[in-house]
């Protein structure tokens, strides 16, 4: 086997392709379950802080303070270093910490803050007359954010959870380089350091087509719904 | 009816409190259209959205209906304000739904009937407002008086009492915003719907209210019959806001050609004739110039309004008498006071 030069590189009969097809079904696992409870986290938290934003009531400016802090904190920990801070965390969760479930807890709290934010500033761009039309037709809170937030600010969100879902992706890989599988386990292990160099290269154009589909389903969603 | 009592609003700004609206009394009648006509920052949005508690008196009381708006919360207020149609002046639909979905929001907050009752419901106010075809079109496919007319179908949705229009026409151009106030005034009549309207445009107020008010700096200034302040007006900030209607041209203008004739014609009286109502439409000045045959008159300018109540008009004319026959003038004056047309006497300067 010639490990060495550029060629080697493309040399794609050295591919385990079964392990492949396995470590890109973990990637888009990974991916696709963080994604949703990211979508989901992150839209309680935007909400959160959009509602508690501006008020004079003691309880929402305290609830307000610490939601930011907390967004703010989760998001300027490095990936890595929060998957080794949240260990204990994870073997309690899911009880283990190698394989994609482990990979979960970390992929979730590393971005859904992020996503958080992303939410705050799609509700803070809303024409506030609309949601002011909506309180004189005499709507509830949650009318409010069913019916006008949610829905208006759709375009935004989409396009949101699809650059959050990116940056997942590129998290996955990272996780997977400490024992949590898919595409970056195997890159890692089958081709860095079994210099398998064709593993690496193929991993990486796998990972990069990922990305390609996400974007294109994410526009094609935002181009659908946003009928300004 | 709606009851200002008393009504004071004071902010608390970055230096010192600012008395946004003081003192304010005010009624208006069921069945009614009542105009607050006041330049920008004069307070009427504070005002109009104090009769559907969007924001709260700091002192007096706003009553709807016998119900003391300023005091109700929560679920009471949300009951009264489905009661309470308004529309604004940039329409605010919701760019997501369609126009039918749009006319049906309001329903699906009140929780008011079925899918299909709903439905139905809205497509009938989309007739009303003269909008059939346009039920599946998004309002990024609108102009800006379709805008209007959703904008109305769906104040109108939950069978509101009272219609509160915030500027609502400030955003259209001339002919839609003539278009959009004879449906109001449409509305008003066929289904008895209280209208308060709130505008810088005394055009609004002319073509539509019976009742206005003008605001100045928080305070009502004037108010009364729009006929009556139209004849009459009181305060200098009313005099303007008529003037901005009533004179064709500027009133710089007028000034130049009278200056002119004065000059021209030494011996003429110019005369400025007001006319409202029937009188409009009587050939009173023909009459005149029959009576006393050696006057002759030419027209300065002149121009002529219709309001809800009637007619409203101005005529700057130019009397002359041949032989210098003072006593002609004199008696056409008379003449035109008989007929309770109101003349006024331009004087030359001495």
């Amino acid at each position: 086997m010639n490990n060495n030069g550029f060629a080697s590189f493309f040399e794609f009969n050295n591919v385990d392709w079964t392990k492949m097809g396995q470590a890109t079904w973990e990637t888009v696992w990974m991916t696709v379950v963080s994604m949703i409870a990211v979508a989901i986290f992150g839209i309680i938290l935007g909400l959160i802080l959009f509602e508690t934003q501006n008020s004079n009531s003691i309880g929402a400016k305290i609830i307000n303070w610490v939601v930011a802090a907390l967004v703010n904190i989760f998001r300027s920990i490095p990936f890595i270093i929060l998957i080794v801070l949240l260990l204990p965390a994870t073997q309690a969760l899911v009880g283990t910490i190698m394989g994609p479930r482990a990979a979960l807890p970390s992929l979730i709290i590393s971005a859904a803050p992020f996503y958080a934010r992303l939410v705050q500033i799609a509700f803070d761009d809303l024409d506030h007359g609309v949601i002011e039309a909506a309180k004189a037709m005499g709507a509830t809170r949650w009318q409010i954010v069913t019916k006008v937030l949610i829905p208006e600010s759709s375009p935004a969100l989409v396009s949101g959870i699809t650059v959050t879902t990116i940056s997942l992706i590129g998290y996955t890989a990272m996780a997977g380089a400490i024992g949590a599988g898919g595409l970056g386990n195997l890159a890692y292990l089958d081709g860095f350091q079994a210099s398998n160099n064709a593993v690496t290269m193929m991993a990486t154009i796998i990972i990069v087509v990922i990305v390609f589909i996400f974007q294109f389903l994410g526009d094609a969603v935002v181009k659908k719904i946003d009928k300004r | 009816m709606i009851r200002f009592k008393d009504v004071s609003k004071t902010y608390t700004g970055k230096e010192g409190p600012v008395k946004a609206i003081k003192d304010v009394n005010l009624t208006v009648s069921d069945g009614k259209i009542y105009g607050i006509v006041g330049y920008s920052g004069a307070g009427k949005s504070t005002l109009i959205r104090m009769i559907n508690g969007l924001e709260t008196p700091t002192t007096g009381s706003v009553t709807v209906n016998g119900q003391e708006i300023s005091q109700l919360k929560g679920e009471a207020l949300r009951e009264a304000r489905l009661k309470i149609g308004m529309i604004f002046q940039h329409f605010d639909l919701l760019w997501s739904r369609t126009v039918l979905e749009n006319v049906e929001f309001p329903l699906e907050i009140s929780k008011k009937g079925n899918k299909e009752e709903r439905r139905k419901k809205a497509e009938e106010l989309i007739k009303l407002v003269g909008l059939q075809g346009k039920e599946k079109a998004y309002p990024s496919e609108l102009s800006g008086g379709q805008k209007q007319r959703v904008g109305i179908a769906r104040a109108l949705a939950n069978d509101p009492k009272i219609l509160l229009s915030d500027e609502a026409t400030s955003a259209l151009d001339p002919k839609t915003t003539d278009e959009v106030l004879d449906l109001l005034v449409d509305i008003n009549r066929r289904l008895g719907l209280t209208i308060v309207v709130i505008t810088h445009e005394m055009h609004v107020i002319r073509k539509i209210c019976d009742h206005v008010a003008v605001l100045d700096a928080g305070t009502i200034v004037e108010d009364g019959p729009v006929l009556d302040v139209f004849k009459h007006p009181q305060q200098a900030i009313t005099k303007r806001f008529v003037n901005q209607e009533t004179s064709t041209g500027s009133a710089d203008d007028t000034q130049v050609v009278v200056d002119q004739l004065l000059e021209s014609h030494p011996n003429g009286v110019i005369v400025k004739l007001t006319f409202h109502g029937d009188q409009a439409k009587l050939p009173i000045v023909s009459e005149m110039l029959r009576q006393f045959p050696d006057t002759n008159m030419s027209i300065i300018e002149g121009n002529i309004h219709q309001t809800q109540e009637g007619s409203i008009g101005s005529l700057y004319i130019q009397l002359t008498v041949e032989n210098d026959n003072q006593e002609q003038i004199q008696g056409a004056l008379d003449y035109l006071k008989t007929m309770r047309v109101e003349t006024e006497v331009i004087n030359r300067e001495q």
